[in-house]
């Protein structure tokens, strides 16, 4: 019976970033966030494997901002218990920082079978944390799963690369990240939510998982950003004019040859 | 905390390599310190050389029957192994996924930082490596710097330009490999594209979306492509959703900088753009006079996909005969 951890971002919703029109600069601040989308697959998986195979589901989240909202709808979801480690020290740490902190809160939680992440989260969208937490607890990672099937000791998973499904297999306990085309997360029902709200969440501060300041943050990072703003679009938008499609065709194929991107 | 020398580049896909040589140069030369490529594979040949003529001061060759295919787990020890022997002060690998798991992983490892997929790499005033990567699904570019060394980067294929040869000297290290037992197991492998251009290559893409209705309709974007020696891309309900395909352009799949880029029947969500925002020139055809991809496109055509396409394709015969 698989103990599993899913580690669980709360992100950016990205789809409602804007950037400020003078300074192109972008505007973090009051954005919604919510639950990194690969995320809810990994959660799916874990809940699925647990109707399955029996076993527990616990999550972990390590945030500056609070983030109990999406700890809850995951319990909706299925979790049986959310870990959070919620310190303002944790503002401004890249991957190598919310790695380590995560492989401790990981360690404090105890044994387990499977870590699962997703693949890369959708506003870092960095896919270090699996491999990274993997490497700092010494144990074998899977990235890029599209299934998980679980056998005894052994889980075998199927890696969707660019040109290539390589079915992988190793022995527990490991990291698996998951795409998105592995499952379709379920839409906790009413019932589910208000079960959820019995469920417990347990909250850390960096100290009670012994990570020394140093070790987090922006102290603890490998990589610091210097600048977010929104790309330039220098798109010329001309109108392809024409009555007919045989003239809005003939004009197009005429502006293309003038830009050179085509034949003559 | 300068005892770390030199740039080094390592990607288990020699092509992406050979670019990785043009993002590395002007950083060792900035830094005026040596670039290295670290080469492994099985029955490597004239590899090292061309790596020199391609760039590379000097190549650390790992030649092993074990390396024919790359396992990321026996790279990964090989390449640690040598930088922690070494020191580089800069190490970029290609960011595949297998690369991006590779560089994560070693950057655990060499307790250091790590930006992935990287297209700009700069070395600013203080000596530092800074890059520049696409963020927020293509909403943000962000430019990092580093506070730690070795400094990682991985580095999106067609960031740079392949190097042309030049005769040049260089030094070819041999290195000595031994294969440890590894965790993973790989149980089978399954190629899913045996496309003689990848569409990473390819300098025209037709891309269709979800305005086309039938599987039998992309017939015409596959036409127009033939035509203008393109390929066709797609966007991700096509493959994901309708199963026409297995890969798609945009954040989650490809990311693609044809010289020519035209999307037909495609809403231009953020997603998507993310895959085909460097395109050179940009060309949309959608019936919705509103759609999102207009604001990313050098020319807007507004009309029905099954008129327009037949049409341009049309046009074009008539040109070249
Ligand atoms: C985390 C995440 C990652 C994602 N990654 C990707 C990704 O990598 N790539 C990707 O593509 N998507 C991705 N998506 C999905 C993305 O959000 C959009 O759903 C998708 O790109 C929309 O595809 P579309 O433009 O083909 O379809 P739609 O949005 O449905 O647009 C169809 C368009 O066709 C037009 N149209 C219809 N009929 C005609 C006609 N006869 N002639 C002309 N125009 C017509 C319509 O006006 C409409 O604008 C991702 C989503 C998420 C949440
Ligand atoms: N702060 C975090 N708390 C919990 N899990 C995280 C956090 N950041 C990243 N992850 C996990 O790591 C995956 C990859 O994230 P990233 O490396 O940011 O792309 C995510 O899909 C999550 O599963």
């Amino acid at each position: 019976m698989p103990r599993i951890i899913v580690c669980l971002k709360q992100a950016l919703d990205v789809s409602q970033l804007k950037a400020d029109p003078s300074s192109r600069k972008l505007v973090t601040a009051g954005v919604p966030r919510k639950i990194s989308d690969f995320d809810k697959n990994a959660l799916e998986e874990a809940v699925s494997l647990k109707e399955k195979l029996g076993g527990e589901v616990v999550t972990i989240t390590s945030s500056a901002e609070d983030a109990k909202t999406s700890i809850r709808e995951a319990l909706a979801i299925g979790a049986d218990k959310g870990y959070f480690v919620n310190d303002e020290g944790l503002r401004n740490s890249c991957t190598l920082a919310t790695s380590h902190v995560l492989a401790e809160a990981i360690k404090k939680i105890g044994q387990f079978d499977l870590v699962l992440c997703g693949e890369a989260s959708i506003d870092g969208f960095s896919a270090q944390i699996g491999p990274r937490v993997a490497e700092i607890l010494g144990i074998p990672v899977l990235t890029y799963a599209r299934s998980i099937t679980v056998q005894g000791d052994t889980v075998t998973a199927e890696r969707s690369l660019e040109d290539r499904y390589e079915t992988v297999r190793t022995k527990m306990p490991a990291v698996i990240t998951v795409t998105r085309e592995i499952n379709e997360p379920r839409i906790p029902s009413l019932m589910a939510i208000m079960k959820a709200s019995k469920k417990e969440i347990v909250s850390w501060r960096l100290a009670d998982i012994s990570v020394p300041p140093e070790k987090a943050g922006e102290q603890g990072s490998g990589v610091k950003i210097m600048d977010v703003s929104a790309p330039k679009v220098e798109r010329k938008k001309e109108t392809i004019q024409g009555e007919s499609p045989r003239e809005i065709a003939a004009n197009l194929v005429k502006a293309l040859i003038q830009d050179g991107v085509i034949g003559r | 905390m300068n005892d770390h020398k030199g740039v080094w580049v390592f990607s288990e896909n020699y092509e992406l390599m050979l670019e990785l040589l043009a993002g590395g140069r002007p950083l060792a030369a900035s830094l005026k310190t040596e670039l290295a490529a670290i080469l492994m594979g099985s029955q490597l040949n004239d590899r090292a050389t061309e790596l020199v003529r391609h760039g590379a001061d000097k190549v650390y060759s790992m030649d092993n029957p074990d390396l024919k295919d790359c396992h990321t787990e026996r790279c990964l020890s090989l390449l640690a192994k040598l930088a922690i022997e070494h020191k580089p002060e800069i190490i970029l690998i290609g960011s595949t996924k297998s690369g991006k798991e590779l560089a994560s992983r070693l950057a655990a490892r060499l307790e250091t930082g790590c930006t992935p997929d990287c297209v700009q790499l700069d070395i600013n005033g203080q000596g530092t490596l800074t890059t520049k990567r696409v963020v927020y699904s293509g909403n943000a570019v962000v430019t990092a710097t580093y506070l730690k060394k070795p400094q990682i980067a991985a580095v999106l294929p067609r960031a740079f330009e392949k190097p042309e040869p030049t005769e040049r000297k260089g030094h070819v290290v041999t290195v000595d490999v031994k294969i440890e037992k590894s965790a993973v197991e790989i149980v089978e492998i399954n190629e899913i594209r045996a496309a003689e251009v990848k569409i990473e290559e390819a300098k025209i893409v037709i891309c269709g979306g979800r305005g086309i209705d039938k599987k039998e309709d992309f017939q015409p974007l596959i036409e127009l492509a033939n035509l203008l020696g393109g390929q066709v891309g797609n966007t991700r309900p096509l493959a994901e959703d309708r199963k026409w395909f297995t890969e798609w352009i945009g954040l989650s799949g490809k990311k693609i900088r044809p010289a020519l880029y035209m999307g037909c029947g495609i809403s231009g969500m953020i997603q998507h753009v993310a895959g085909m925002r460097d395109s050179q020139v940009v060309v949309a055809i959608n019936k919705d006079p509103e759609a999102a991809i207009f604001e990313v496109a050098d020319y807007v055509v507004v009309g029905n996909l099954y008129e327009i396409v037949p049409a341009i394709a049309e046009q074009l015969r008539k040109q070249l005969s």
